[in-house]
């Protein structure tokens, strides 16, 4: 299938990162094989056929509802590369700077 | 010797832990600067000191290697990413509580493709490992590192994880044993997520029986996972002794194509004479939906795994790039952080998942997989054991599988099984071209003591 520049561009900010025009030409063509590669899948018959449930038999999964320990703070916040005050600090996020 | 060799031995005082440690870092020492298998290692010397208290468990102190997607508090655990170069996990995975808890030390963190997306280690941000078997080729991968580690002698034993073949490619390209157990079987708590509904942690060891007793260390319930199997664990090492006579072998046509060319061909040959000279039966079954495997797999890991890691946004792991307001940050640094592979994988796995793509691609992929394990449920009513090799070809070399497709392939033999979610090992089957080729020995769900068993049986005559 044709992968177009814009429909790139919407996945780069569904995905959440942003391609240099070179990396951007050369995944474009990867998807556009890999994609087309993938085509095959469409020759299946899946008509009621439900999707694939990893763990057969197994639905929800409850524990008792009790209080536990949970991480705690200055552990929590251990890695992050930003930090203040038992807080993450990130940039703002509504308003004009 | 295998880990079990020695832990003989060392009950038997016929060595002691700071002998074994010793001729570990001798050999690290030699090959460590060509391989380089790990990413982080002890001090041998803490390893003997911390040693000494747990001479009296199971495992006696032994240092076990560890993929380095799987969280240890004493170690980095960088996924084979720049995003995490310096992360430090605040809690041990479940595997590693329970193998430090049966007496094992971690003995260093092992290479990966990063975020275990890859076949050869090549992905690694932090540069390839090499195979010990001939240095210009790969290890396969993901988990490369783990296997190169025990194949070349400089670990006894480690754990990878296996979300597409990523423990028994590798195991299989450096001539060691490598197992994937049922999904489900072992805890994920603390690995790092890849694709959560087919990642399996499993160890790659020097012989069937170490790979026994690991998983008869690592397996079993626990709560803080959600699809954690609520079973029992076993003692996988009590039965591998019972031996394969009366059991059925099924060799899948669509495993032993003609493109594998005639000394693979041959091998497999051989393998079924070793099957039948231990009393098993060898007969030829059909697996359809083979080739179908690999655009499922690709579709439903990339789009999980573009989920899993939405996570890294600048915010919680270490690595951030400052910008104006918190999208341009979180853009930047994921921008930053991620390799190539990993943005192939997240863009395939966001394009899967997007809307008016998601039914035609992801939705499909589904049932396509309800549909392959549904003809393993098959194969099983007729026979025990499927087989065949684990990879198409042994370890190529670095560089030469450049096109994603075509690496993708080296995995067509591990992806159905990993769909199914089935367990499935790989064990030295001989070699092709002089170097090592795995035979993969597959059971179905929760059939691991079974599986063990036939391995066990057939190892001894395929050295």
């Amino acid at each position: 299938m044709e992968i177009t520049d814009a429909l790139m561009r919407r996945l780069e900010v569904l995905a959440g990162f942003e391609l240099s025009p070179e990396e951007r030409e050369a995944l474009r063509d990867d998807l556009a094989r890999i994609l087309s590669y993938f085509q095959k899948l469409q020759e299946l018959d899946t008509e009621g056929v439900p999707p694939f449930e990893p763990l057969p038999g197994v639905r929800n999964v409850f524990r008792e509802d009790k209080p536990r320990d949970s991480l705690p703070q200055h552990e929590a916040l251990k890695n992050a590369p930003r930090r203040d005050d038992g807080y993450f600090v990130v940039p703002r996020v509504f308003g004009e700077p | 010797m295998d880990l079990i060799g020695v832990l003989e031995a060392l009950s038997q005082g016929k060595t002691a832990l700071g002998e074994i440690i010793d001729g570990l870092w001798e050999c690290i020492g030699e090959v460590e600067p060509t391989v380089r298998a790990f990413l982080s290692l002890a001090a041998p010397e803490d390893l003997k000191r911390r040693g000494v208290k747990l001479a009296g468990r199971t495992l006696r102190g032994v240092p076990i290697a560890v993929k380095d997607n799987i969280s240890t508090v004493d170690f980095p655990t960088t996924c084979g990413s720049r995003f995490l170069k310096s992360f430090r996990p605040v809690f041990d995975a479940t595997a590693v509580e329970r193998l430090r808890a049966a007496g094992a030390q971690v003995q260093g963190k092992t290479n990966l493709d990063e975020f275990a997306m890859g076949s050869s280690t090549e992905h690694s941000a932090f540069g390839p490992t090499r195979n010990p078997n001939d240095p210009e080729r790969v290890p396969g991968g993901s988990s490369g590192g783990s296997a190169a580690a025990v194949a070349a002698g400089e670990a006894l034993a480690a754990l990878g994880s296996d979300t597409g073949g990523s423990v028994r490619q590798p195991a299989a390209l450096c001539g060691v044993v490598g197992l994937k157990p049922t999904y489900g079987l072992v805890p994920r708590w603390g690995l790092v997520a890849f694709a959560s509904s087919l990642d399996q942690i499993g160890p790659i060891t020097r012989s069937v029986r170490d790979c026994a007793l690991i998983l008869s260390v690592i397996a079993g319930h626990d709560p803080r996972d959600s699809t954690s199997l609520p079973v029992v664990p076993q003692d996988y090492v009590t039965e591998l002794e019972g031996g394969i006579e009366g059991w059925k072998f099924g060799l899948p046509k669509e495993y032993a194509p003609r493109e594998l060319g005639t000394k693979a061909l041959a091998l497999i040959d051989r393998w079924a004479s070793v099957i039948e000279e231990l009393g098993g039966e060898v007969v030829e079954i059909s697996l359809p939906l083979t080739e179908f495997a690999l655009p499922a797999y690709y579709l439903i890991s990339s789009a999980e795994a573009s989920a899993n890691l939405a996570r890294f946004d600048g915010v919680r792991y270490t690595v951030s790039v400052p910008a104006e307001d918190v999208r341009a940050m979180i853009a930047a640094s994921r921008t930053l952080g991620f390799g190539r592979e990993v943005k192939r994988r997240i863009m395939l796995g966001t394009f899967a998942l997007s809307a008016g793509y998601y039914d035609r691609y992801y939705g499909k992929a589904q049932r396509v997989r309800t549909l392959i394990a549904h003809e393993f449920a098959e194969a099983f009513q007729e026979v025990d054991i499927v087989f065949g090799p684990t990879s198409p070809t042994p370890a190529f070399k670095l560089g030469e599988k450049a096109d994603p497709i075509a690496m993708y392939l080296s995995d067509i033999f591990t992806l159905p099984s990993s769909l199914a979610g089935v367990p499935a090992i790989s064990i030295p089957g001989g070699k092709v071209q002089g170097l090592p080729f795995g035979l993969q020995l597959i059971a179905p769900r929760l059939e691991e003591m079974k599986l063990l068993r036939a391995a066990y049986a057939l190892e001894g005559d395929l050295a």
